[in-house]
């Protein structure tokens, strides 16, 4: 292809899919508005494996404007694609993801309202994100950042009428604009220092960055500025403290679940980072920063999974904890290292997610695992993926979450060894979090597809209450149906994420760790380079030298607690009882969401009260607007009496008022 | 014809403002009468748009002959890069009023349109004018039309209303025409504002006069502290009222201080200038927070506007601030074009709701979406773009105002830049309450999704708004020459 059409494509395709579905699809039907959909995913993912052949094997790549989108003082703000080694990785992901949610889609949402819409907003999420990922701006960047922000917002609230998705959206949506402001104001940085957004031309002028401090204080440009759009990133990637959004996007259907809360949106954050690295590395303090949120985001947000009941919400805090590990890899100066994991994160946390999707739709909406049990026997296919995915995402060798995993707890090791600031709780953090990862995982699993079937249990009453109050799409069902294997379009999904949640990490391994993979994109930090370079081995060797060292135990110690748990639940729930203040804390999730709910929204709506009653209404209407009126009005009653008749007393006391200013702005004149 | 385009804009609306208030017994042909009318003037607007050089330094589409000779008034019209946009939009937007009154407006159909004809025209009048006491005499006038269209087509409280915006624009307007003839006599007896331009004033003078005018203009805009006529005045216009109150009466503030405040007293501009910014963050931040509290839907817009409003003269005094930035200008200039679209299509949504349920309290709707899928994704459009989403004109406006005040001092930025946090948060919390969750009443059980006018008016205007979103360069570009012109005008001192 000719120029950059084949780019336009990818773009183009799932917009003009969704634009059509959006506009017509009460038109043209169900069956027509999901083809149409796949259709224009499907042309996107075909283009990003040839735009992957391209980059990685012809070594072409591509940067250059589309069209003038502003232009202000001399400078130029143009829409253009960026297409480097780092956004074909981005996009292969993305619309294979993407790709396999469509089609998932069909099965998941075949009995629910909105169909169409719901298919024209994942189509249109598709645009965003690769909008997002091909920009070579940082305008650009910005709009696909918020674009899949509101994709995200329009599908959490999917279920309009429910009270607590709507809440939910909201959140979501002011939550990320906190970091938004950040990220306007690192942009707003870049600018006012470089005189330009655009990436190439940003990255020559780091110098000018690097060597000035923000005038009034001694803070050094490129920190603020680095630090600024890291909160951005917070936003986006959900990092503490703003992570809290996250977990209550799960009023979401679950294929975006998967799409947008697992795989692609959420890890935009950890993309921007990787994108500026040579921004990033100029700043020890900033990558300090990551390290901590990262760190946090890691272990104490994953310890909040092994307590969930709710299956979507465990694998909603394992993707905090996975993000908090790609972060701390970014925060270690090991950026490639970060996009290895959320590429093989992408796959298994949404094969994960889908899964999950699957058990829900067997159990008819229910999403509560006390309430399951015993489905293996009923959906090995499901059952079997499932398990696939938690090996990944435990990091059992030689399942693809093992490669990216180890080359994290590698690089924290080496950042430690080189006294990067917060290097020692970017260890601790990262071992500590993979025994909770293994806990959680398959506390997941056992309680989900092994033990009692206690879906059988469940008292009638309780169980068409509780579908009233959580599900939207109560069947109607009183009894207990037999649990069975979703249809071919769910499954179908399932297996072909499983087959990456297994051998990519084994297939990338070698291209990550040396580093060819993403050549000439990224710019991993010295000392990790230096590492490295005596470090590669072969995937198998990894996989062999791995039953030597630590992580792996830890991993399967995490997995032994879980299965002991599972068969001793009483002496699980005594344990429980015995930690209670600390099981109390975590149940409140580190009383974050009370922070938000219950300090910052009614202190702010406070303000505005505040403001809007005394402020306005006592002080400039009551004193100042009504305080002239009331004298106004005694002028006009004494002229009133002066003229004894109907004279209007506006007009009179206009008339006066300039006859008086006129004198005096003459006299101003002649004196 | 080429010579009179800016005289065909002004004076076809007001002639079929006339023709409409005297033939307009048959309520029918008062609309189409008056669809005309709006129409044509667009075209002449559009005419001037097109054919309007953005190449060309100093005025275009220049009329000038004398008026009042006795005096030195000349009947002087003219566009540049920074007033052009304006008659576009004014033009715009009365087409839209129009069709917005269509089935609504019952009774006093011709009086109605006439009305809104009337202040278009002289609204146009008011932005192509070059002469000081032309520019005063439609300023003033184009009150009238406004005037009554609170006071008939207004609800309860309209004489409260009414009377406080008598005594803010009484106060204004007093202190302009002082400054005017001030100019006047120093310039050598001339009310040709290029003259003033280049008169110079002690900063003494220029101190009084930038107060004249600001009283004038900042009310118009409104600014922080003198803003509490709007939130008043717009429950009590009809939705017509309110689009052209919020579209194209407040821009004219904002438009006062470009063409006059700034190239008439540089060093007084250039002094006030932190005070200003002061006052325009302040009204970005405490109007924000004010507009989240609100119950009725038209006063948060109303709110919304003000805080909106606080980029435009944020942005204009970050551009005479300690270090000038044409971003900060055109920023300005920007989001008032992006404002006059995004405020016109919210009043229009609210006035979609208002004319089926009758309220215009949040309380009083819930789970409109569900009634209204088609009306709900325009307001979602609209809400979004009020939010400032990037892709929709509100984005535009306020990144390059952000810009411009992060250039000059971070803090500036910051405190600019909570209105991305505020301005969710009022917006969608609104949307939220009114389209979202479950029907709880009759009245909002019974709402139709919208009709074949509204309709075609909610998707002029969503065009506008993604348009000046995705590709802004069509509407900046021209103001250009129009933006360098005046920052040669500001930079010279005049003392």
């Amino acid at each position: 292809m000719v120029g950059n059409s084949l780019y336009l494509t990818i773009i183009l395709a799932p917009l003009i899919s969704s634009i059509i579905v959006g506009l017509f699809g009460f038109a043209i039907g169900k069956r027509a508005s999901h083809s149409l959909a796949i259709l224009g995913v499907f042309i996107s993912t075909v283009c990003s494996y040839i735009v992957l052949y391209k980059v990685q094997v012809l070594d072409l790549s591509y940067n250059g404007p589309l069209y003038t989108w502003l232009q202000v003082g001399g400078q130029t703000f143009s829409v253009g694609l960026l297409v480097d080694s780092l956004t074909s990785i981005m996009l292969v992901v993305v619309s294979s993801v993407s790709l396999m949610v469509h089609i998932y889609t069909i099965g998941y949402m075949a009995h629910e309202e909105g169909y169409q819409r719901f298919f024209s907003y994942i189509s249109l999420f598709t645009f965003m994100m690769f909008m997002l990922v091909l920009s070579n701006n940082f305008v650009q960047l910005f709009f696909g950042w918020e674009g899949v922000g509101l994709v995200s917002y329009l599908l959490i609230g999917f279920y309009i009428k429910r009270e607590t998705a709507i809440f939910a959206n909201l959140k979501a949506f002011l939550v990320n604009r906190i970091g938004d402001l950040g990220f306007l104001l690192g942009i707003a940085m870049v600018l006012a220092y470089t005189g330009t957004l655009n990436y190439s031309e940003v990255f020559t002028q780091l110098p000018v960055l690097l060597n000035s401090t923000l005038p009034g204080t001694d803070w050094n440009v490129m920190t603020v500025t680095c630090i600024l759009l890291f909160i951005g990133a917070m936003g986006k990637s959900a990092q503490f403290p703003l992570h809290v959004w996250l977990p209550d996007s799960m009023e979401g259907p679950t294929p975006i679940s998967a799409l947008i809360h697992a795989a692609t949106m959420v890890t935009a954050g950890i993309f921007m980072v990787a994108r500026l690295s040579p921004m990033y590395n100029l700043s020890p303090t900033a990558l300090g920063v990551i390290i901590v949120a990262g760190g946090i985001n890691c272990l104490f947000l994953g310890v909040l999974g092994i307590i969930q009941n709710d299956i979507k919400r465990v694998v909603a805090y394992s993707t905090l904890s996975q993000l908090g590990y790609m972060a701390v890899a970014l925060g270690c100066g090991a950026y490639s290292v970060a996009i290895f994991h959320l590429m093989t994160h992408a796959f298994f946390k949404g094969l994960l997610f889908l899964a999950a999707g699957s058990v829900i739709m067997a159990m008819h909406h229910e999403q509560d695992m006390r309430k399951m049990g015993g489905l293996a026997k009923y959906m090995p296919i499901t059952y079997i993926t499932m398990v696939i995915g938690s090996l990944a995402l435990a990091g059992i060798p030689p399942f693809a979450g093992f490669f990216s995993k180890d080359m994290i707890l590698e690089s924290a090791k080496v950042a430690f060894e080189n006294g990067v600031p917060g290097g020692w709780f970017a260890v601790f953090t990262v071992y500590a979090s993979i025994i909770v990862t293994g806990i959680y995982s398959f506390r997941l699993i056992f309680m989900t597809f092994h033990g009692e079937e206690r879906f059988r249990y469940v008292s009638h009453d309780d169980h068409s209450h509780d579908k009233h109050a959580h599900s939207h799409d109560s069947h109607g069902h009183h009894h207990v149906v037999e649990p069975k294997e979703s249809p071919w379009v769910v499954t179908l999904p399932l297996v072909l994420m499983a087959i990456p949640s297994a051998i990519i990490g084994y297939l990338g391994y070698k291209g990550f760790v040396s580093d060819s993979i993403l050549a000439n994109s990224v710019t991993n930090i010295s000392w990790y380079v230096e590492h490295i370079q005596n470090e590669v081995g072969t995937p198998l060797h990894m996989i062999l030298e791995a039953f030597t060292e630590l992580p792996v135990y830890l991993a399967i110690g995490g997995i032994v607690i879980a299965f002991i748990a599972h068969k001793n639940p009483k002496k699980t729930a005594s344990f429980v009882k015995a930690i209670n203040p600390i099981y109390i804390v975590l149940e409140r999730k580190f009383y974050m969401d009370d922070l938000y709910i219950n300090l910052f929204a009614p202190v702010g709506r406070g303000i505005g009260r505040f403001l809007w009653n005394i402020g306005d209404m006592v002080i400039i209407d009551g004193l100042i607007v009504n305080g002239s009126a009331k004298v106004v009005g005694w002028y006009s009653r004494v002229l009133r009496k002066v003229q004894s008749g109907y004279v209007n007393s506006y007009a009179t006391f206009m008339v006066l008022g300039v006859i008086l200013l006129l004198t005096f702005c003459t006299k101003l004149i002649f004196s | 014809m080429m010579h009179n385009l800016i005289s065909l804009t002004v004076w076809t609306p007001i002639v079929a403002g006339i023709i409409v208030l005297f033939f307009g017994k048959n309520e029918c042909l008062a609309r189409y009468l008056a669809l005309l009318g709006a129409i044509i003037g667009f075209i002449f607007s559009a005419i001037i748009f097109f054919k309007f050089d953005p190449n060309l330094s100093g005025m275009q589409f220049e009329e000038n002959i004398p008026w009042i000779s006795q005096l030195h008034i000349n009947y002087h019209f003219g566009v540049d890069g920074i007033s052009m946009p304006f008659l576009l939009l004014n033009n715009f937007i009365t087409v839209l009023v129009i069709l917005a009154g269509w089935r609504v407006i019952k009774h006093k159909v011709a009086l109605y349109n006439s009305m809104f004809l009337l202040m278009t025209g002289f609204m146009s009048a008011v932005f192509g004018a070059l002469d000081a006491i032309l520019f005063y005499v439609f300023f003033e006038a184009m009150l009238i039309p406004m005037y009554l269209i609170i006071g008939v087509w207004g609800s309860s409280n309209r004489v409260y209303a009414a009377f406080k915006f008598f005594l803010y624009t009484l106060m204004g307007s007093l202190l302009m025409l002082v400054a005017l003839i001030y100019l006047y006599n120093v310039s050598g007896n001339s009310f040709d504002i290029f003259t003033y331009y280049r008169t110079p004033l002690t900063m003494v003078a220029q101190i009084l006069i930038f107060v004249a005018f600001f009283f004038s203009f900042a009310v118009k805009v409104p600014m922080w502290p003198v803003h509490t006529w709007l939130p008043d005045a717009h429950p009590e216009a009809p939705t017509g009222g309110s689009i052209v109150l919020a579209a194209i009466t407040l821009k004219i503030g904002g438009y006062g201080f470009l063409r006059f405040v700034l190239p008439i007293v540089p060093d007084a501009s250039r002094f006030l200038a932190p005070l200003m910014i002061t006052l325009s963050l302040i009204a970005i931040v405490y109007i924000g927070l004010v507009a989240i509290v609100q119950k009725d839907m038209k006063k948060l817009v109303a709110y919304s506007s003000i805080s909106h409003m606080g980029f435009v003269t944020l942005g204009t005094f970050l551009f005479v601030g300690p270090i000038a930035s044409v971003w900060g200008l055109q920023g300005a200039i920007t989001q008032m074009i992006s404002h006059g679209f995004i405020a016109a299509a919210m009043f229009m949504c609210i006035g979609v709701m208002y004319d089926r349920v009758h309220s215009r309290n949040i309380a009083d709707y819930g789970g409109v979406a569900t009634k209204m899928p088609i009306f709900a994704t325009f307001f979602m459009l609209f809400s979004m773009a009020n939010s400032g989403l990037p892709g929709t004109s509100g984005f535009v406006g306020e990144f390059m105002v952000i810009m411009a005040a992060v250039q000059n001092n971070f803090i500036y930025g910051l405190i600019a830049a909570i209105s991305l946090i505020l301005g969710a948060a009022f917006t969608l919390w609104m949307y939220k309450r009114v389209m979202f969750g479950e029907v709880n009443n009759h009245h909002v059980e019974e709402m139709k999704d919208v009709n074949g006018f509204e309709f075609v008016v909610l998707t002029l205007l969503a065009v506008g708004v993604l348009w000046m979103g995705l590709y802004p360069e069509i509407f900046v570009s021209k103001m250009q020459v129009g933006v360098h012109d005046l920052v040669v005008q500001v930079a010279n001192s005049k003392i």
